[in-house]
Formats: structure tokens, C-alpha cells, sequence
């Protein structure tokens, strides 16, 4: 671009260029183990927990129109909703954590875009061969050959793909009943559209996209920054042991082979200093290590350092000690806090919901002996997997008696509203107008530890 | 757009969307490349704060396509839907017929089902349980914000659980109850009758249903009973449910039963509306309500 001896000159500049696709060398090691630990770990569970019966139903289902979400033993219904809530603060601090100690470990080892671009390379590899065979094979001309392994490739990604997004629904709708439906040809039209939407995004992202994804369209890369200090453990290439580049005497460690930039999967150069598009996936650390050990030299060339280790050349057990920083330890004690929190709280739920909703426009009326009588409706949740007989009563005035049915049989994990009539028996002259507070109290037969107490108002007109 | 008098807004709506639409098609051309000074080329030649400059790190080629084809689907959309002042669209897509088709699609969806339960008797609807199961369901949507959700009334608004019906209560009469709605109006007395006479005529109407009363007033009310209310509640006061009239000797009051809440009922006299639903909701639903709600009163 730079024109030489004419600055003056007025040169062009494209903002939007074609996309040059990056073809990352294959590369084995110690953190390229770690992400192929994480691949199967996280992939099993994905595949494999939608297919595990519990109770002779699914262990894991998220059963949206009946809004009933079942996670092994547990059920849980919308009013839940905070357990959501709290999973996705207990996640949120996680990435804080980890990302301050040591950068974009989720981006490296466990994104799904990461967790699917490796399992997508590990295909392309297979079929089309390593990085110089895919550019020399990008670089020919069409023929039956090259069509014969493109198809191959595309062929089975979308096999991936579509496996993918059939796991995915099958986690909203019974995945047993949606394979036969597959086979029958008889999903319906929303399961169709997300297990393709789901198949093309896999496909998509993991095939096509690839670093772009992480490079122009993930927030969370851009944001993770803001939680790197210079102790944070980064993907560091040591430039004092490095430089000068090149082979031979007088020269640093660093024999510029640039198999460092041929395995990273964003295209750049690590010798350059931490730059946004780094994932933190430590491939170049593996790639470099391995040229080392060749050329005798002690790994970690490029290696997991910190800036201030960097600057002011820390041994690793003080950088490493570091890390106990009050950034570190203020985000460790809030996600304690939150787990310990909730799994108190998981633990000591009832499995009984219940809701008052008042009769809005029924304020209050006088009924024979003109005694005051309230309409509530009482929505009984019952998230045990046995039906439930529960009796009901009613508490917080004198002479307040329930009329209605005061023992209510509801089914296995579903729900029942029954009107209820509260009766104040008290002359009405003894009784102000007014908004008199009340509870009822609904507790399981034979199970006094099922017991709900929910706070509701009479009115007195 | 009819709210509009004159074409002039038509036209300046128009021509403000298509004029945005095409600047942004020329800043997106305009902002693809720029001519910068040769020995700059590598930063965008923005400087902010003196002197940090930002380096070009071009956007994918697919990213300006996305522009692109937003650029493109708002024409198709101006097009196809209404948008460009009164013009309608192609496609002559409404709210009102979207409504329409959904409602369409609905009928064709639950019609058979009504449709079925419309060919029954109702006596024999009270046998089916899925039946009154939906009457409850539509009661729930509709009654229930005056009848209460039990069915139990309020104060001004009947009961549907008890056996006293106002306008009778024979399956027809629940039907057109609920279809064609009912005014119920009690005339006030209290001009004609004076105040010591509608306190005498409060306390016959008491003694009807057996409270206690004053038997001197219950002896001249039973006089301006006989000349003012017989003609509506009847020589026995049992009422009249061609003209909604009520029941006095049963023990249920519409309006409350204490002597201060006859004596206004009689002075001011009252007037209830049941609105008709038969446009809101159709024969066929209506037929289910009138089973469900005759449902109430057999249990």
C-alpha cells in the first residue's frame, strides 16, 4: 500500500475486503490435548445426556409447551425462572474468573464455535489432507476430483451439522419420539425449522465462518478484555529470548520457521504481542515446543506468561502467585457465595408451588346470615413425580372458615387451580371495612414436609 | 392515513423514506473505500486525541452484503406491505384481515368441535366432562369478572350456583340470558310511597322470606305491596322471570337483604345489565356456557 518517495500521493482504501481463508496446520501437544479433552467432554454430554432415560421418561428434557422443565429429579416450572437467573450469574462470574487469571480460556478450549471448528478441521483433514494439500487443492482448478472431495467434505459436515441440531431440539421435545418422527417424516413444522436452523448455524459457524465469528460478531471476545490486568496469564512470545529471528550464531531462539502462524486459527503472528483476534487456544505454544525440542533449545518460547513476568522477569512460581490478587480473590468469594447459595436453596425446595390469585372483580360479597365471603383461586404445582393429595386451610382471622374443597388430588408434575370461597363467620357490624391480610396454607397428606404457607388479603366492604 | 386531509403528507412521508433509504445506499458506497495520503495508507486517517490513529483492518467483503440486503428487503418490504403513505401494498395486508385470517384459521381449527357439541342437547351435554370443561374455560374468559370465578355472584350480580334464577331457568332461557343479554329494572318508589311507606313495604318484603319484622308495618306494607309490586313480583312475591323480576321469599338478595339495603332498593329503585355476547362469542359457544352454567346449579 505505502508508496515510497511520494507522500503526497493519494492512495485508495478498501474498508470491506474479501475474506482470505485460513487453512491452520494441524497441531498436537499438551494444550491441543486439553481441547480435544474438552471436545469429547463436552460433546458427550451434549450427544449423549438427551438420550438418558430417568424414571422411564428423559432425564433431561426442557418441555416448553407444557412449560415444565425436568433436569433428572428435578422439575422445575416457569415460576423457577430464578434458578435461570442464577445459573446464568454463576456462568457470568465464571468467565470473570477465569478470564482474569489466565485470558480466553472458554474461547480456547470450550466454546462451541472452538469445540465445533475443531471437530470440523479434524474432517476437513481426513478428507482433504493437511494445511499445503487444502491451499494447493483451494488453488486448483475444478475437476471431478476436486468436486469428489468437496462433497465428501461438505457431505459430512452437514451430517455433523444436522446430528447437531437434532440433539439440540431433541432436548425441547422427546428426542426418542422426534427420531421416529425423522424416520416417518413426520416432525412438525417448528422442529423441522430449528433442527435446520440449528444444522445450518453448526454448519455455517463451524465451516465457513470459522474465525470471524470470534473476530467480528462474538461480544464476549470484545468484553473479556476488560478483565485482563498484567497478571493475567496471556499467550505470551518471550521477545528477549526470541530476537533476533533467524539461524545461526548471534541470533535468538527463535528460528523463524512461522510454524506458529500456520497453526493459529485466526491468522496471526503471536511474535507481534497480544492482539484482539488471539482466542487463547495455546496452538502456536504446541507448534513451538515441538520446533524446540528439535532444535534443542528449552521449550516455551511461547508460552502462558503474564506482562508484569514478562517486564520484570518473574520466576514462574512468583508469577503463578500472583494470581491470588484481590481482582481474583473478590470474583472467587462472590461465585462461592452464588453456588453455595443455590445449591442451599435447591436443596431445601419444596416440591410444592402454590398461587393466590384473588377474584379481581368479586371483591367481596355478602352471602345468607349476611356473612362476608372472599373468591380466590388457588393454582396447586405439584413437581413431585407421585400424585398428591393436598389439603388446604386458611389462617389470619377469627372465625374465617374455607369453603370449597379443602382436599385437592393433583397428578404427577402438573398443576391444578381450584376456586376456593374464604367465609368470615362474624356479624357484620363486628367487621370494619377493610383489607384484612390472610394465609393459606396447603400441605401434602402423609407429607407434613410439603407444606406451603402463601400470603393473601381478605376484603371487607 | 385517512386521518390526513390533504395529500401533501402522503407524498412527505414517501419521499422522506425513499430519500433515507437511498442515502444510506450512498453512504455505504461512499464509506467502501476512501482516498487517503499515500504515507498514511495503513491507518484510516481518524486521529483522536491528538494523535492515536486507528489502524484499517477491513471488515469481510460478506459484512457490506448484509448492508446490502437490508437496503433490499426494505424496498421488497415497502412494496409488498404498507408503508409509503397511503399506499397499500401488493400484498393489501391489514391488521383487520390479519385478524380476520386467524380467526379463520381458528374456526377451521375448533369449529368441528363446537360444531359437535352444538348438535347436543344440552341435557345431554351435562354429561360430558370435556364439554363443560371448555364452558368452564370460556366462563373463566368471560363470566367470571362479574360472576366471580365460582360462579357465587357479587353484589348487584347474581349467583349462578343457586336454584333462583332471575329470567328462568330452563336451558332456552340461560341461551338467550347470555345472548341476548338482560335489563333488569326496578322502578323507584320512593316518590310514590314516602319514606315511612317504603319502610312499611321493606318490612313485608322481609316477613315474605321469614326475618324478623315489625308486624304493625308488615300489615300496612302488605296494602302498597298489593297495589304497587304485585304487578311485577306477583300476588305470592314469588316473582316474575318473564320481566327478571325476583324472587322476594327465598333468602337470596341481589342487592343485599339488610332492612337499610331493601328500604334504597325499593326508594331508588335499580336497574342490572347483563350485556348480550351473542356477536363476541357465537351460538355454538354460547350453547356450551348455558350447559356449564346449568351445570353449576345440578351439583
Amino acid at each position: 500500500m505505502r508508496t515510497d518517495g511520494a507522500p503526497a500521493q493519494v492512495v485508495e482504501q478498501a474498508l470491506y475486503e474479501v475474506r482470505k481463508t485460513i487453512h491452520p496446520r494441524a497441531v498436537h501437544g499438551w494444550f491441543a490435548g486439553w481441547r480435544w479433552a474438552l471436545v469429547w467432554a463436552t460433546q458427550i454430554v451434549f450427544y449423549g445426556l438427551a438420550w438418558l432415560p430417568w424414571n422411564e421418561r428423559q432425564a433431561v428434557l426442557f418441555d416448553i409447551a407444557q412449560r415444565k422443565f425436568t433436569i433428572f429429579g428435578l422439575i422445575l416450572f416457569p415460576q423457577d425462572i430464578i434458578y435461570l437467573t442464577v445459573l446464568l450469574i454463576i456462568s457470568a462470574l465464571s468467565l470473570f474468573l477465569f478470564t482474569a487469571v489466565a485470558g480466553r480460556l472458554w474461547c480456547g478450549y470450550a466454546c462451541p464455535q472452538t469445540v465445533y471448528t475443531e471437530i470440523f478441521l479434524w474432517v476437513e483433514e481426513r478428507i482433504e489432507g493437511d494445511r499445503m494439500a487444502r491451499m494447493k487443492l483451494d488453488a486448483a482448478p475444478l475437476t471431478a476430483g476436486k468436486l469428489a472431495l468437496k462433497a465428501a467434505k461438505h457431505g459430512v459436515w452437514i451430517a455433523v451439522a444436522l446430528w447437531t441440531g437434532f440433539t439440540f431440539v431433541g432436548y425441547f421435545t422427546p428426542i426418542r419420539e422426534l427420531w421416529d418422527a425423522v424416520w416417518r417424516l413426520g416432525t412438525g413444522p417448528w422442529e423441522t425449522f430449528w433442527v435446520l436452523f440449528y444444522g445450518f448455524a453448526t454448519y455455517g459457524n463451524a465451516g465457513w465462518m470459522r474465525e470471524q465469528v470470534c473476530k467480528y460478531m462474538c461480544p464476549y471476545a470484545r468484553f473479556q478484555s476488560a478483565m485482563f490486568d498484567k497478571d493475567t496469564l496471556i499467550i505470551s512470545y518471550d521477545p528477549g529470548r526470541g530476537e533476533p529471528r533467524g539461524k545461526g550464531p548471534g541470533k535468538g531462539h527463535c528460528v523463524d520457521c512461522s510454524i506458529c502462524v500456520q497453526v493459529c486459527p485466526t491468522g496471526i503472528d503471536i511474535r507481534d504481542g497480544l492482539q484482539y483476534e488471539c482466542i487463547g487456544c495455546a496452538a502456536c505454544i504446541d507448534g513451538c515446543d515441538r520446533v524446540m525440542e528439535k532444535v534443542g533449545f528449552p521449550k516455551g518460547l511461547i508460552r502462558y506468561s503474564t506482562q508484569h513476568a514478562m517486564e520484570r522477569k518473574l520466576t514462574r512460581a512468583r508469577m503463578f502467585r500472583r494470581a491470588f490478587r484481590p481482582r481474583v480473590l473478590v470474583y472467587s468469594a462472590i461465585l462461592w457465595i452464588v453456588i453455595i447459595a443455590a445449591g442451599v436453596s435447591l436443596w431445601n425446595r419444596v416440591p410444592l408451588k402454590v398461587d393466590v390469585i384473588r377474584d379481581r372483580a368479586a371483591i367481596s360479597r355478602e352471602v345468607e346470615g349476611g356473612m362476608i365471603e372472599n373468591v380466590y383461586r388457588l393454582q396447586i404445582m405439584n413437581t413431585t413425580e407421585a400424585t398428591r393429595t393436598y389439603e388446604i386451610d386458611v389462617e389470619g382471622l377469627e372465625h374465617l372458615e374455607l369453603h370449597g374443597p379443602e382436599r385437592v388430588e393433583v397428578g404427577p408434575a402438573s398443576s391444578r387451580t381450584v376456586p376456593v370461597r374464604v367465609r368470615l363467620h362474624a356479624e357484620r357490624e363486628h367487621v370494619g371495612a377493610g383489607i384484612y391480610p390472610i394465609e393459606f396454607e396447603v400441605e401434602a397428606e402423609d407429607h407434613p414436609e410439603e407444606a406451603v404457607r402463601e400470603k393473601s388479603v381478605f376484603m371487607v366492604r | 392515513m385517512i386521518e390526513f386531509t390533504s395529500g401533501f403528507w402522503d407524498l412527505y412521508i414517501t419521499i422522506i423514506t425513499l430519500v433515507s433509504i437511498l442515502a444510506c445506499g450512498v453512504l455505504l458506497v461512499a464509506q467502501s473505500r476512501r482516498r487517503v495520503a499515500g504515507g498514511e495508507a495503513e491507518t484510516t486517517g481518524h486521529t483522536w486525541d491528538e494523535d492515536l490513529g486507528e489502524y484499517n483492518n477491513p471488515l469481510p467483503r460478506w459484512w457490506m452484503w448484509l448492508f446490502w440486503i437490508t437496503i433490499v428487503f426494505s424496498l421488497a418490504y415497502l412494496v409488498l406491505y404498507p408503508g409509503l403513505g397511503s399506499y397499500r401494498g401488493l400484498w393489501k395486508w391489514t391488521q383487520v384481515s390479519q385478524l380476520e385470517q386467524e380467526t379463520a384459521r381458528h374456526e377451521e381449527k375448533f369449529g368441528p368441535l363446537y360444531e359437535r357439541y352444538a348438535q347436543m342437547d344440552v341435557q345431554a351435554l351435562l354429561a360430558e366432562p370435556r364439554a363443560l370443561a371448555i364452558g368452564q374455560k370460556l366462563f373463566l374468559n368471560n363470566c367470571a369478572q362479574c360472576h366471580a370465578s365460582d360462579a357465587g355472584g357479587s353484589r348487584g350480580f347474581p349467583s349462578l350456583t343457586d336454584r333462583d334464577w332471575l329470567w328462568g331457568g330452563t336451558p332456552e332461557a340461560i341461551r338467550t340470558s347470555i345472548a341476548e343479554g338482560r335489563l333488569g329494572v326496578m322502578p323507584p318508589w320512593g316518590p310514590v310511597l314516602g319514606e315511612q311507606g317504603v319502610k312499611d313495604a321493606a318490612h313485608y318484603v322481609m316477613s315474605l322470606s321469614g326475618m324478623p319484622a315489625d308486624s304493625i308495618r308488615v300489615a300496612r306494607g302488605k296494602e302498597l305491596y298489593a297495589k304497587t309490586c304485585v304487578a311485577c313480583h306477583g300476588a305470592e312475591g314469588k316473582g316474575n322471570p318473564a320481566m327478571g323480576a325476583p324472587n322476594l321469599t327465598d333468602k337470596v338478595w341481589l342487592h343485599g337483604g339488610s332492612e337499610a339495603q331493601i328500604m334504597q332498593t325499593i326508594a331508588q329503585g335499580r336497574s342490572d345489565q347483563m350485556p348480550a355476547h351473542k356477536d363476541l362469542l357465537g351460538e355454538a359457544r354460547i350453547h356450551l356456557l348455558a350447559a356449564y352454567v346449568l351445570s353449576l346449579s345440578r351439583q
